[in-house]
């Protein structure tokens, strides 16, 4: 019982930085009909600029707390603009020319992984945490590692924030609507591209959360580690469904703890392989995922 | 090219639009006088949807699409819609995921939106405030559909067949609406059910093949079977 314990709560950790990235995935996906394969430049941005705060800015702070605090922070501002940066920059020129959107994110992601290994290195970084984050809660006869609680803490807030700003905010009101019809959305005289941006910032600040949280997770920071993440939240996004928040969630905790029962009960690695047998029943039984709405069909 | 003495509100000149390879207006010209109700018609397929479009800068415009002085033709649609451009699209497009409420405050442009018109005349949907527009019927749609236009003050308002698929009784409530819509703004109408332009319309223009073939008084086309004939090929309601 203590190892389903452990599991479950492992999966749930490793299912809230799924969601963290999905979500922005999909709200831009939904909106916007860009498949943005960059987003895991987002996460590296965040991670990397973590750590690169704790180490080269903040490094005068004495509490290993407020130090993590105030680097991530830094790190999640630089995921929000670098994100506002790709959109304005690269995405913008490139509305409705679809295969050229995923030629520019493809190229930006491998881009930047070359960067990050450039300038840093291609060595994982250590990244500091608060000691209280390396210890351990007993709860159920299950040694739960502290930062999971957090994980999934953090997530879960970012869920209802962003179900508050989509429910009860103008500019969440356009969104909504523009993942259903944007073109409407411009006919009732809104400049739907402000949102475009703001969507963009939004789904770079959750990326670059989930950056830090995968930093405190693994103990490291690597170039690559955002595109290893990258992969499972796009089969996220599909099983969820495109523009759907909730149903990005729901999918998030669902694969995590598939992958984790596999892997375990079965063995190690087949997790990967039943997730996308997962994302393959879903996409026969259920092609808009679970809570997908009809997007990109009214440019 | 319009028959009455009335001020030009809004012109158009040479418009060409493509699409997917196909030349869907070719050259379209005409002008809408302000006030009343400019009734736009021709057979189906013949460019009366993407001319609200064109005008609207929902699709790439070729020539000249004017609003006063205002040149709309490569504008953005947001800022055509700010020169208090209101539209009422053909199958309504209103969206299903957010509440009747939700529709109506995205649609809400001025400061002081006209909700005291739009719930005299569809007292419905007050009381269905709260309710998800997606499980709404066609008629109450298009309910929705016309407040949002009947929220703002436009100069011109695009109304783009509003009766289609209603039934008899909902046909005379829409039609109603857009009369009283027809008192405070000009509208241009996109209408099959001529019956309800011969209520409402006080010039016609009409479509064939991409260009104007006839442009004048409503009535004095409705009243001359044989054309309506030739030109709509259907007979007069």
């Amino acid at each position: 019982m203590s190892t389903f314990l452990l599991l479950t709560i492992t999966g749930l950790g490793l299912g809230a930085m799924y969601f963290l990235i999905a979500s922005g995935l999909s709200l831009i996906y939904g909106l916007m009909g860009v498949l943005n394969f960059a987003h895991g430049a987002f996460i590296t941005v965040g991670s990397y600029g973590t750590w690169w705060a704790s180490v080269h800015i903040f490094d005068g702070i004495d509490s290993a707390l407020w130090r993590f605090l105030a680097s991530a922070a830094f790190g999640l501002v630089m995921g929000a603009v670098v994100a506002a940066l790709v959109e304005l920059v690269l995405i913008r020129p490139l509305y409705s020319r679809h295969i050229e959107q995923v030629l520019v994110t493809v190229g930006l992601q491998l881009a930047f992984i070359a960067l990050i290994t450039g300038i840093f290195g291609p060595d994982p970084k250590a990244f500091e945490v608060p000691p209280w984050l390396h210890e351990t809660t007993d709860v159920g006869g299950a040694s739960i590692p502290n930062d999971r609680w957090i994980e999934i803490l953090v997530a879960a807030a970012v869920l209802v924030l962003l179900q508050l700003f989509l429910r009860r905010t103008r500019y969440g009101l356009i969104i909504r609507a523009g993942v259903e019809n944007r073109a409407m959305v411009q006919a009732l005289g809104i400049d739907v591209r402000k949102a475009f941006t703001l969507v963009f910032a939004i789904g770079g600040i959750a990326a670059a959360i989930a950056g830090v949280l995968s930093g405190v997770y693994f103990n490291v920071v690597g170039p690559e580690q955002g595109t290893s993440l990258l992969i499972f939240a796009f089969i996220v996004v599909v099983i969820g469904g495109l523009g759907s928040i909730g149903g990005s969630a729901v999918a998030a905790v669902v694969v995590a703890l598939v992958q984790q029962y596999t892997n375990y009960y079965g063995s190690a690695g087949i997790g990967d392989m039943v997730v996308v047998l997962l994302l393959g029943i879903v996409l026969l039984a259920r092609p808009r995922g679970f809570a997908g709405a009809v997007v990109g069909g009214r440019a | 090219m319009s028959a009455v003495a009335s001020r030009t509100l809004m012109s158009l000149a040479d418009v060409h639009v493509y699409l997917g390879g196909s030349h869907v207006l070719q050259g379209v010209t005409f002008d809408v006088p302000e006030g009343g109700v400019t009734a736009l018609l021709g057979r189906n397929g013949v460019g009366k949807t993407t001319t609200l479009r064109a005008i609207l800068g929902l699709v790439e415009v070729r020539g000249s699409v004017k609003l006063g002085d205002d040149e709309l033709a490569g504008m953005p649609t947001h800022r055509i819609v700010k020169r208090r451009v209101g539209y009422v699209p053909e199958d309504r497009d209103v969206f299903t995921g957010l509440s009747v409420a939700e529709n109506l405050r995205l649609a809400e442009r001025d400061a002081e939106p006209r909700y005291d018109l739009v719930y005299e005349l569809f007292p419905e949907l007050e009381a269905r405030a709260d309710q998800r527009a997606g499980t709404l019927s066609g008629g109450q749609l298009q309910m929705v559909a016309i407040a949002r236009a009947l929220l703002n003050d436009n100069r011109v308002l695009l109304v783009d067949e509003p009766t289609k698929g209603l039934a008899p009784a909902l046909v005379a409530d829409v039609a109603h609406a857009l009369e009283r819509l027809a008192e405070l703004t000009t509208v241009l109408l996109v209408e099959q059910n001529l019956g309800v332009v011969r209520r409402l319309a006080k010039d016609a223009v009409v479509l064939d093949q991409g260009r104007v073939v006839h442009a004048g008084d409503a009535k004095e086309l409705l009243d001359r079977p044989e054309l309506v004939k030739k030109l709509l090929s259907v007979g007069v309601a």
